[in-house]
């Protein structure tokens, strides 16, 4: 039974763990705490549902979600990054979450407020480990996380862009006068970030088969909390908060009842603000701005 | 009065007191995002002890907002040891905690709301908001609002000039939350229902978004925004979905031309 509550709770865990990684690269590289992120991961829920009950097939869906995540955040750099060098810190912040209103608002005038439940696109396919059931597509979906991140780290790592990228994280300034093209380089953060969301927001209404224009928030709030959890800026970290802030997430329903989880998974962020806010695998904190 | 006047301008009162609730922190350099989590603590503590106590509602409203100042006291030192970001973090998981946490009170009716038959007319709750915002002038005629002012523009030089930069935040804070708590009380004895549903944390976004809308530089702003906020969709009279659609273009278009907020303050030398 336990075993099984620790597998639900990876494969919840996994949602959280993409979005995380999201808010941990707008942070990480520009100190940026990107709250239309929860928009992103609706509209991509949405989409998928919207395109899955006009009859696409599903890896067609999926595509036109996650592109359309990429885009829309291209959209919000406009509005945010774009103006930060030349105004006050919080503009970014202030701006992104008016974009959260905006998507939320536009997806319910266009779809309603209902729960909408999304068709399933294939066959669920289960195996059984001793007494464990372990779903396929979303033991496919976790695996996706993880592949996608480990690229994202390859990209950071060894590209020339990601060099770039984490030069800007280290100083914007110092990293003009080196010659990063950083106007350039800034977007991929958001498309990357765009993409990483809207995929995440892709499997949770494929595998938990639901869709509303509200659906980013639960799940954009837990992966704020997933990535203090694991370290703001590091994007091993994310996973790592996203799979934990999960197990902790089912096991408290299984203990204290649904009404209990907004306790324990913000009263373990609140935790771990106070006593280790670099999170288990931070650094030393940078100063922060807001 | 009509009915429906009656209640725009309650809810105008009411999110004129909220903004600067907001406000207050903010001028202190904390982005405050759990403002909805002392409105709820204002607002159950006045309902619990108009139900259980028959306290009558004004006195009630004074003592919500001197426990959701005192539970803002209390938070605001472990809160204030982070800064930035992790601030705005741990006023947002503060916010979810207690969310969670009246959900689970079955003594105030848990997730399924809490009436509360005691009711107060539009008189009181204008006479507080008018109260509140006095106050909040006079305060920054007073040495604290250049002292706050100074905190929040350079801490390092403000704690050289001898400000006690720990005590102005911490004041600062607890200020805001004793006013969200005052808010919450009112709330709850005008519409006589509360749901510990509302007071998410995007109830709090909200809130910041229109005081940032108005401008944080002087003590009129954060009125200007929730006025517009409060009267804006009503005149436009739209769907509520629109109202927020048109509100959130306004947001990002002022962020964009004019990111200090609407008013701004007088320059006393060029630059």
């Amino acid at each position: 039974m336990l075993e099984q509550q620790l597998i639900n709770g990876l494969m919840l865990g996994s949602v959280y763990a993409l979005v995380a990684v999201a808010f941990t690269l707008a942070i990480g590289v520009l100190n940026f705490l990107n709250f239309s992120i929860p928009g992103l991961f609706m509209v991509a829920g949405m989409l998928t549902w919207f395109f899955l009950r006009a009859g696409l097939p599903w890896p067609l869906a999926a595509l036109l979600a996650v592109a359309s995540g990429g885009l829309l955040s291209i959209l919000v750099e406009r509005f945010t990054y774009r103006l930060m060098s030349r105004s006050q810190h919080f503009v970014p912040l202030v701006t992104s979450m008016a974009f959260l209103i905006l998507f939320e608002n536009l997806a319910l005038i266009a779809w309603g407020s209902d729960q909408q439940r999304v068709p399933l696109p294939f066959e669920t396919v289960s195996w059984r480990v001793g007494g464990t059931v372990i779903a396929v597509p979303q033991l496919v979906g976790l695996g996706c996380a993880i592949a996608a991140v480990a690229c994202l780290d390859l990209l950071l790592k060894r590209t020339h862009i990601g060099r770039g990228l984490r030069t800007i994280a280290e100083d914007p300034e110092t990293a003009t006068l080196l010659g990063v093209p950083v106007s350039r380089v800034v977007p991929v953060v958001f498309i990357v970030g765009g993409v990483f969301t809207a995929l995440s927001g892709f499997l949770f209404a494929v595998n938990y088969q639901q869709a509303s224009p509200f659906m980013g928030e639960e799940v954009a709030l837990k992966g704020i909390s997933a990535m203090v959890v694991g370290g703001m800026g590091n994007i091993w970290g994310a996973i790592l908060g996203g799979l934990l802030i999960g197990v902790v997430e089912t096991f408290a329903i299984h203990w204290l009842g649904a009404r209990g989880v907004d306790i324990a998974v913000y009263g373990l962020l609140l935790a771990i603000l106070f006593v280790r806010p670099t999170g288990l695998l931070g650094g030393v904190v940078r100063q922060q701005r807001m | 009065m009509s009915g429906y006047l009656e209640s725009v301008l309650v809810l105008l009162a009411i999110n004129t007191i909220l903004a600067y609730a907001a406000f207050l922190p903010m001028v202190a350099g904390q982005l405050n995002l759990g403002v909805a989590a002392f409105v709820a603590i204002g607002a159950y503590s006045a309902g619990y002890l108009s139900n259980t106590f028959s306290v009558h509602p004004v006195p009630g409203a004074f003592a919500a907002l001197a426990m959701a100042g005192f539970v803002g006291w209390l938070v605001a030192f472990p809160i204030l040891r982070t800064r930035g970001i992790y601030l705005a973090l741990a006023t947002f998981a503060l916010n979810q905690v207690v969310q969670g946490a009246i959900l689970n009170m079955d003594a105030v009716g848990g997730a399924s709301g809490y009436p509360i038959p005691e009711h107060i007319g539009f008189a009181v709750v204008a006479t507080f908001a008018v109260g509140v915002l006095a106050l909040v002038v006079l305060l920054f005629h007073t040495r604290f609002g250049i002292s706050v002012t100074a905190v929040s523009d350079d801490e390092r030089v403000a704690d050289l000039m001898g400000l006690s930069v720990r005590g102005l935040q911490s004041a600062a804070f607890t200020a805001g939350a004793a006013l969200a708590g005052l808010a919450g009380a009112l709330y709850a004895h005008h519409f006589n229902y509360v749901e510990p549903q509302n007071y998410g944390v995007l109830f709090s976004i909200y809130v910041v978004l229109y005081v940032l809308l108005g401008g944080t530089q002087t003590v009129w702003g954060p009125l200007l925004g929730a006025a517009v906020f409060t009267l804006l969709p009503e005149l436009l009279r739209g769907s509520a979905a629109w109202r927020y659609v048109i509100f959130a273009c306004l947001i990002i278009a002022i962020m964009a031309l004019r990111p200090q907020g609407v008013v701004v303050r007088k320059a006393w030398f060029s630059r």
